[in-house]
Parts: C-alpha cells; sequence; structure tokens
C-alpha cells in the first residue's frame, strides 16, 4: 500500500489517522496490560524475587508467599487436559475433514463448536452437581492394587485433579479440533491422490497428510494448552483449592488462575493484593509465549502452498 | 496378510475417529440435558421479576443479576464496537502496512489472554484509582474482552466485499472515507452485526473478569459507580453456597445464560448460511 507521498489528500489522512488512532489504541491497550501487571506486583516481585516460585507455603495472614503450588497445578493440569483431549479434538478433526458425509459436516462442525460456547460458569456448574460425584465413585471403585501408584493415591473426595483435567479437556476440545480441522483442509488434495496412486488405505492416505500438517498440528494442540492455562471459573469449582504439590490425580490441588478468583477481591493488604497479580503478570506471560509459539506454528503451515490457515481458531458459534 | 492387515489397521482408526465424534458429543448432550431439567424445575416469573431472598426463604429470583448484567455488557459493547470496527476498518483498508500487521498481532494476543488477566488489569485502571468496585469497571473488562473479536470479525467481512464496490465509488468521486462508509461497510454490516451479536453472546458468559470489578451487589443498582450483580457472578455464588435452594437458582441462571449463548449461535448461524447462500447466487 505505499504510495508517494505527494498523492497523500487531506481527507484521506484524516481518514487514515483516524482509524489509525484505534488501531494504534488497541496495540497500546495491549502493552498497558503488561506494564499495569508489573506496576501493581512491584511489591510482590521485590520482595520475593525468585523465591516466589521456588516455595510451597502460601499463608498471607503470616505475609508468606510461596507459588509453586499454583504454577504446578496450572501445569498439571493443563497437560493432562491436553493429553485427554489431542487424541479426541485430532479424530473429530480427521472424522469432519476426511470422513463424513458432506450433508453431517456443518452439523457437526456446529455442535462441536458449541462446546466452546457454553460458559465456562456452566462447565462449573455441571462439574461440581454432575462431574464430581461421578468421578467420586470412580475413585472410589479404584481397585486397592492401583491405590499403591501414586498417581491414584489419596482419598477418594470427587473434587480434585482428575475433575478438573476433565472438564479441561472437554472445554479445550472445540479449540484444538477447529484449528486442526483448518490445517488439514490445507493439505493439498495431491497430497492424499498420489497416496491413494501409490495404493495406500485411506489410514495410510490421512497420515500422510497429517504428517504433511504436522506443524500445523503441533500449534492446534499448543493452542488448546494456552486456552487451558487461562480456564479460570470450571477449575476453580472442582479441583478443590488446596495449594499442595502431588502427583496424585485424586488429590485436591490449586491453580493460579483460581488462586487469584478466589482471594483477589478478599485481599486487604498491598503485599497480598501484589503477590497475588504477580501470580497474573506470570500467567499472562507464559499465555503470551504459547500463543506465540503456537500461531507461529500455524501461520508456518499457512506459508506452504494451500489455502491460507487462519492462526486464531474460526469459532462460528463461539465467536 | 500384511495387507489385510493395513486394511484392518485403516478401519479400526477410522471408526476410532467416528468414535471421538461421539465422545465429545456426550458432554455436550449431558451439560445440555442437567442444564435443561433442572433449571426447568426452578425456572418462573418469580425467578426473572423477583429479587433474591435470605437463605431459608424459598423463593425468589435474580431480578438486579439479570439487569446488572444487561448493565455491564452494554457499557462494554459501548467501549468495543467503535474501537473493534474502526481499528478493523484500518486493519482491512490499509492491509499491508506495518500497524496493520501489528493491530492485527495485538488482536490475536488479546485474545489469547486469559480472561482473570484482563480482570485483574481492569482492577488495576478501573478499580484501584477509585477504591471502589463498580459497573463501569465490569464493563471495561468485558469491552477489553470484546474488541479484538468485533476487530477481526469487521476486517475479514471487509475484506470479502467485492473490491469492484469501492472502486466504483472512487471512480464516481467519492474520498476514501466515504467509500468506506458509504459503501463498503454497509455492505459488510449483516455480517459485522453477527459477529457483534456473537461477541455479546460469549461476553455476557464471562464470570471471572467480574469477580473483582463489578462485584456483587444484593440489592438493585443501576448505579455505574456502585458495584452491581450479574447473573455470572451470582450463579457462581450460588453453586458454590451449601444451600439447596440456592443451588437450585444457579441451574436457573445457568440455564438463562446457556438459551442466551443458543440463541445467538443459531441466530448467528443462520444469517450466516443465509449470507454465504446470497454470496453465491450473485
Amino acid at each position: 500500500m505505499a504510495r508517494p507521498r505527494f498523492n497523500v489528500r487531506p481527507d484521506e489522512l484524516v481518514f487514515r489517522v483516524g482509524t489509525g488512532a484505534f488501531a494504534v489504541f488497541l496495540i497500546a491497550g495491549v502493552l498497558a496490560i503488561g506494564v499495569e501487571l508489573y506496576r501493581q506486583s512491584r511489591l510482590s516481585l521485590h520482595e520475593f524475587g525468585w523465591q516466589f516460585w521456588q516455595t510451597d507455603v502460601w499463608d498471607p495472614v503470616a505475609g508468606q508467599f510461596g507459588a509453586r503450588p499454583f504454577i504446578w497445578g496450572t501445569l498439571y493440569s493443563s497437560i493432562l487436559a491436553i493429553a485427554i483431549s489431542t487424541p479426541i479434538a485430532l479424530g473429530i478433526a480427521i472424522y469432519i475433514s476426511e470422513l463424513a458425509p458432506s450433508w453431517l459436516r456443518a452439523p457437526l462442525v456446529f455442535l462441536t463448536e458449541l462446546l466452546a460456547a457454553i460458559p465456562s460458569i456452566v462447565y462449573g456448574l455441571w462439574g461440581v452437581f454432575v462431574l464430581v460425584p461421578f468421578v467420586r465413585q470412580l475413585e472410589v471403585a479404584t481397585p486397592a492394587w492401583l491405590k499403591s501408584v501414586p498417581l491414584f493415591s489419596g482419598p477418594p473426595l470427587g473434587i480434585g485433579m482428575l475433575s478438573a483435567a476433565l472438564i479441561l479437556a472437554i472445554m479445550v476440545i472445540p479449540f484444538s479440533s477447529s484449528v486442526a480441522r483448518e490445517v488439514l483442509k490445507a493439505v493439498p488434495q495431491a497430497q492424499r491422490e498420489g497416496a491413494y496412486a501409490l495404493g495406500a488405505t485411506r489410514w495410510e492416505a490421512i497420515r500422510m497428510a497429517l504428517f504433511y500438517a504436522r506443524t500445523g498440528i503441533v500449534g492446534a494442540v499448543m493452542l488448546g494448552f494456552g486456552r487451558a492455562l487461562g480456564e479460570t471459573m470450571a477449575v476453580t469449582m472442582v479441583i478443590g483449592n488446596n495449594p499442595q504439590i502431588s502427583w496424585s490425580l485424586f488429590a485436591p490441588q490449586y491453580t493460579m488462575s483460581a488462586v487469584i478468583a478466589n482471594e483477589f477481591a478478599e485481599a486487604t493488604d498491598n503485599l497480598h493484593l501484589h503477590a497475588l497479580i504477580e501470580i497474573g503478570l506470570v500467567l499472562f506471560v507464559i499465555t503470551l509465549i504459547i500463543n506465540g509459539i503456537s500461531r507461529t506454528f500455524i501461520w508456518s503451515m499457512g506459508r506452504q502452498r494451500g489455502p491460507r490457515v487462519r492462526a486464531t481458531p474460526r469459532l462460528k458459534a463461539a465467536a | 496378510m500384511w495387507n489385510s492387515y493395513r486394511r484392518i489397521l485403516s478401519h479400526v482408526v477410522m471408526g476410532l475417529c467416528g468414535l471421538s465424534v461421539l465422545v465429545a458429543l456426550v458432554p455436550l448432550a449431558l451439560i445440555l440435558f442437567y442444564v435443561l431439567t433442572q433449571g426447568l424445575t426452578s425456572l418462573n416469573w418469580a425467578f426473572i421479576f423477583d429479587m433474591p431472598k435470605p437463605v431459608g426463604e424459598p423463593g425468589g429470583g435474580m431480578a438486579n443479576a439479570i439487569v446488572g448484567s444487561l448493565y455491564v455488557v452494554g457499557i462494554g459493547a459501548i467501549f468495543a464496537i467503535p474501537v473493534g470496527i474502526l481499528s478493523g476498518v484500518y486493519a482491512a483498508e490499509y492491509a499491508g502496512t506495518k500497524l496493520a500487521g501489528a493491530v492485527r498481532f495485538a488482536a490475536d494476543t488479546l485474545n489469547g489472554v486469559p480472561s482473570i488477566v484482563i480482570g485483574v488489569f481492569a482492577y488495576g485502571i478501573a478499580v484501584l484509582p477509585f477504591r471502589q468496585f463498580s459497573a463501569m469497571a465490569g464493563g471495561v473488562a468485558l469491552g477489553i474482552m470484546m474488541i479484538p473479536l468485533i476487530m477481526r470479525t469487521t476486517e475479514e467481512l471487509l475484506r470479502l466485499v467485492p473490491g469492484s464496490l469501492k472502486e466504483g465509488a472512487l471512480a464516481l468521486g467519492a474520498t476514501r472515507a466515504r467509500a468506506v462508509f458509504t459503501v463498503v461497510l454497509p455492505a459488510a454490516l449483516p455480517g459485522i452485526m453477527t459477529g457483534i451479536l456473537l461477541a455479546l453472546a460469549r461476553i455476557s458468559g464471562e464470570t471471572a473478569p467480574l469477580l473483582f470489578t463489578a462485584f456483587n451487589n444484593q440489592y438493585f443498582s443501576t448505579d455505574l459507580r456502585q458495584p452491581i450483580s450479574t447473573l455470572t457472578v451470582q450463579v457462581y455464588t450460588y453453586a458454590i453456597s451449601p444451600y439447596d435452594d440456592w443451588h437450585r437458582q444457579a441451574w436457573a441462571g445457568a440455564l438463562v445464560l446457556v438459551a442466551i449463548v443458543l440463541t445467538c449461535s443459531l441466530l448467528a448461524r443462520a444469517a450466516t448460511t443465509r449470507m454465504e447462500r446470497m454470496r453465491r447466487g450473485a
């Protein structure tokens, strides 16, 4: 769009500056989030430094703030969620883009994306009253020999890491699957035809397509991971809110977003508030990095031949 | 032998793919089922028109929270729609420029920021300076979340408008601003409205950014400088309470939320398919 400078008419300049100002405002807003979070967490940043992320005791009354259990809970729950949701999301993407009869595609896309449109609080409510009792039954039914494995140790509370991971997995599926679907769509048809011509079975041809689209697929999974990291309400309601580091799926734990949601409005002294905002700052930075990597992967997919792939999922039902 | 193994494997994997669709649809069906059955038993006119009753007294409703939600989402929309549309116009009109690339990147970034972090930010800029939780602060938080959604929709839909329309306007001597605002934007308007509708639907289900911005209020309030009750925060408060009656109210609230989201999604879907049909016909 570079034009010679003398060609710019004044009214055009007004239009350009006028709309450009709003664009700049948007960019400034994003920068302001980082600056503001940093500014509001200085107290805690200076007081604790790296110690903040290396200690486990969170006791606002005693002025002790160690955030390691929260970062553990966030990463553990999100990784579990991704482990559960990735095969399902990929299966959905493959089914919709490669296998489903064409009349079934649009309704299936709509239904899976409806999962992304349901408010987090509704997931939470359903989680507390339906999923948690179900998970508790599962935990009670765990055979004794399995209970000696650290992954399944502890009392069967229902509320805890397993419930959180399950609900996160459900919530993340539409994001990963819609990007994976777009990525698969971007694989040139010639790839598949070539595979079939060599006598490949359907699955072998699709495996070729998956391999061709591998960077985009990784991007799709990372995008879901970014979503899981920041998810708040549903997790807060089912994870148990107990700051401890444990491998056990049955143990109640805590996440970064959950501690902010629970304590922020009641944080009276400044250090407590700043400590919570520091958790927010780190959550912001982590999701920024994860989303950045994910977008780069998905974009690099789009730069190869074939239709462009959108870096943000096009959720018709959700947004 | 090898070939039949390959064929069987192929069928098995295809079957698993179909199965994974079912696996994802089961929780969707379960959630909708529970929200519908649990919600319908406690949804009545009192829920919509009455104020909350104290614990122990049966009945009561969420009138204040419903009005509060409308207020907060409305404030957010007033902030977000101009910023979203105009920055979207810039990104579409000056598509190749650095600033357009930057604003697109910023919008995608903002879209990925966890809603709770947006809440913390809104607390910093709209609650702390006034030392007061307020409906305004809640609106700011929701507005920030809406901006990237509206901006991206606007940009994409403007790009779908055939270039010949704008060129025609320019050839008749219209300035660029005039061509965009009187020809291109109106052509894309139905789509943009759909996008805004979806953004509103999504935003009206947000809870996390309101917990410490709009906070909560057990009374009826329309004062923008005061804390205000919202449907989502109220559902949260009721859901984690120990009272059965409040749980029933929470389900009713969830039903209202899901109904809003579903209605908007279906409307938007109808509008999109109609537009696509028109485009193909043209």
